[in-house]
């Protein structure tokens, strides 16, 4: 256990690091699909509560654990295509003229 | 044993694509890429997950696959790009539920043999889950307008909250010295929805670029601790990556505002302050279309200010309009993008592209400020707070130290606004009452259309 713990806490100090850095260049002018992408990536809490539904170890854990397949879904499936759907919106020239 | 390794693999291979997806994110021209290699990475470390040998039955999987599918779809197809923020806090209250109630059913499953230092993450998990699930729902209902958006404070607001934090906390740390207390864990969740609540409470619109950030940091730091109770290195890494982006943007915010964080949450600002100004009586220029018109079309460069004003009235169609018929006459037309113009980081930015104005036309503050003592004519669409040049010069002023666009230096102001009641902060703002200010009344969405009426229309006469 302390050395999985230790693996852990690495694991998080350095993509937090990492986070930093590749977010500090992100042009503001797309911060707000920033944050729409980081949530749908952040949306990867999926994985756990499929786990923990379909372990079915008790009542509780598979209605709480369908409840956050649910909402992660949601965060996925909406959190990529609205990500996607506002990309599309920029583009440099006038596409009319 | 073999598909441990296949699950492991699907795990690394998606933490690599999610940090390409935000690095390829950070340019335009790369940004869809970014979200076509994240999706990748996604798609993998589920179909990964759902290999999983502790996996028993599939049934409630597919369920919660359907409805969440069922909820997400709509709200990102439907949205109207003028409610991005209130997407954005409703997926953070879903992100944060999600945590919080795998961290309650992990609980419930494991308090026995759960390690002090796991016990702790997981209360980290359940506090931050469930304030960020109710405070990104009071969010969402102030963006609304379902709950009322200006600020509520009473006497001793902050003491409340305060306390109620730390007896969430103080349980938090009784549970992880106790973890068989499980009488105990209802109240801390209780108590963190509590919290959540209050602490949206007196937060007012002009703050809501900057506590959305934060919400979005605490979404993705309670999915990160979820990841150090199921023992799962990619939840942490995609946590860790949600959490530093939103704590960078609610950072650049803040400055953006000349503001700490304590102010912003604690500060109850946005209150109206009815005895700043309106003692002096001062007189403002007020114009017709027709003279604006004439001045512009007389111009050789125009900067543009948008607020959330221009996104209340969904004038972001008539001033591409105007973009238009300003740009076939040669004049130079740039948009001067505050940072926390909007309701979110970036708003501005999405409303004018989906208006096709392209985005080599929209200019951040440090950038555009050099340029208004050259242009011409700059002209303010919804926006206040962050052209007051209060902020400049006077101490005394709520403001006074917040960056602003340099709105005053061009050679002709002009504001489109609907009366002269004040902005956000409550202060009036000197730039309407300076000799070269004319001051447009009306509907933004519907002056601008004159404006581009009285253009288009003296073209077709001459």
């Amino acid at each position: 256990m302390p050395s999985n713990l230790e693996g852990a806490l690495f694991v998080f100090l350095l993509a937090t690091f990492v986070g930093f850095e590749v977010i500090r260049r992100v042009s503001p002018l797309l911060h707000t699909p920033l944050m729409s992408l980081t949530n749908a990536i952040s949306a990867i809490s999926l994985v756990g509560s499929i786990v923990i539904t379909g372990a079915e170890k008790s009542q509780l854990s598979v209605i709480l654990g369908t409840i956050a397949v649910v909402c992660s879904m949601a965060n996925v499936v909406g959190g990529f295509v609205i990500t996607d759907r506002m990309l599309k919106m920029f583009k440099k020239r006038e596409p009319r003229q | 044993m073999i598909t441990t390794y296949v699950i492991q693999f699907t795990y690394v291979a998606a933490a690599a694509l999610f940090i390409l997806s935000l690095k390829w994110l950070g340019h335009p021209t790369t940004a869809r890429r970014g979200v076509r290699v994240g999706e990748l990475g996604m798609a993998l470390a589920v179909v990964g997950t759902l290999l999983h040998t502790e996996i028993v039955s599939y049934q409630w999987i597919l369920v919660g696959f359907v409805l969440g599918s069922a909820i997400g779809l709509p709200l990102a197809v439907f949205m109207p790009m003028t409610h991005v923020p209130q997407r954005t806090a409703l997926s953070h209250a879903f992100g944060a539920l999600a945590a919080a109630l795998v961290g309650t059913s992990e609980y419930y499953l494991r308090s026995g043999e759960l390690s002090t230092f796991t016990m702790a993450v997981l209360s980290v998990e359940v506090i931050l889950g469930f304030l960020t699930f109710t405070g990104s729902l009071m969010a969402f209902g102030k963006l609304q307008d379902l709950v009322p958006s200006r600020p509520i404070v009473y006497q001793g607001q902050n003491a409340v909250n305060l306390s109620l934090l730390a007896a969430a906390v103080g349980c938090g740390v009784y549970l992880v010295r106790n973890p068989g207390s499980s009488a105990l864990f209802p109240v801390v969740a209780g108590l963190s929805l509590l919290f959540g609540v209050l602490l949206l409470i007196p937060i007012g619109g002009a703050d809501m670029p900057t506590v959305i950030a934060l919400l979005n940091s605490d979404a993705g730091l309670s999915a990160a601790a979820m990841g150090f109770v199921l023992d799962n290195n990619l939840l942490i890494v995609a946590g860790a990556l949600d959490g530093s982006s939103g704590f960078i943007l609610s950072v650049i915010m803040c400055r953006a505002m000349n503001r700490s964080f304590t102010n912003v949450l604690f500060g109850g600002f946005g209150q109206v302050r009815v005895a700043a100004g309106g003692v002096e009586q001062r007189s403002a220029r007020s114009a017709t279309a027709e003279d604006a018109a004439a001045i512009l079309e007389a111009a050789s460069s125009v900067i543009i200010i948008p607020g959330y004003g221009m996104a209340v009235a969904q004038a972001q169609h008539k001033v591409r309009e105007l973009y238009d018929a300003l740009t076939r006459r040669g004049v130079d037309v740039k948009f001067a993008i505050h940072p926390v113009a909007g309701r979110m980081p970036g708003h501005m930015n999405v409303l004018l592209a989906e208006a096709d104005i392209p985005y080599d036309r929209l200019v951040e503050m440090e950038e555009i400020n050099p340029e208004f003592p050259r242009a011409d004519v700059s002209l303010v669409i919804g926006a206040n707070d962050v052209t007051n040049p209060a902020a400049r010069r006077d101490k005394a002023s709520p403001i006074y130290g917040m960056p602003i666009l340099d709105v005053d230096k061009a050679r002709t102001v002009m504001v489109i606004k609907r009366s002269m009641s004040p902005g956000f902060a409550g202060i009036d703002n000197e730039l309407y009452y300076m000799q070269k200010t004319m001051m447009l009344f009306g509907d933004a969405k519907h002056f601008v259309g004159e404006l581009v009426k009285e253009m288009t229309g003296a073209r077709l006469g001459a």
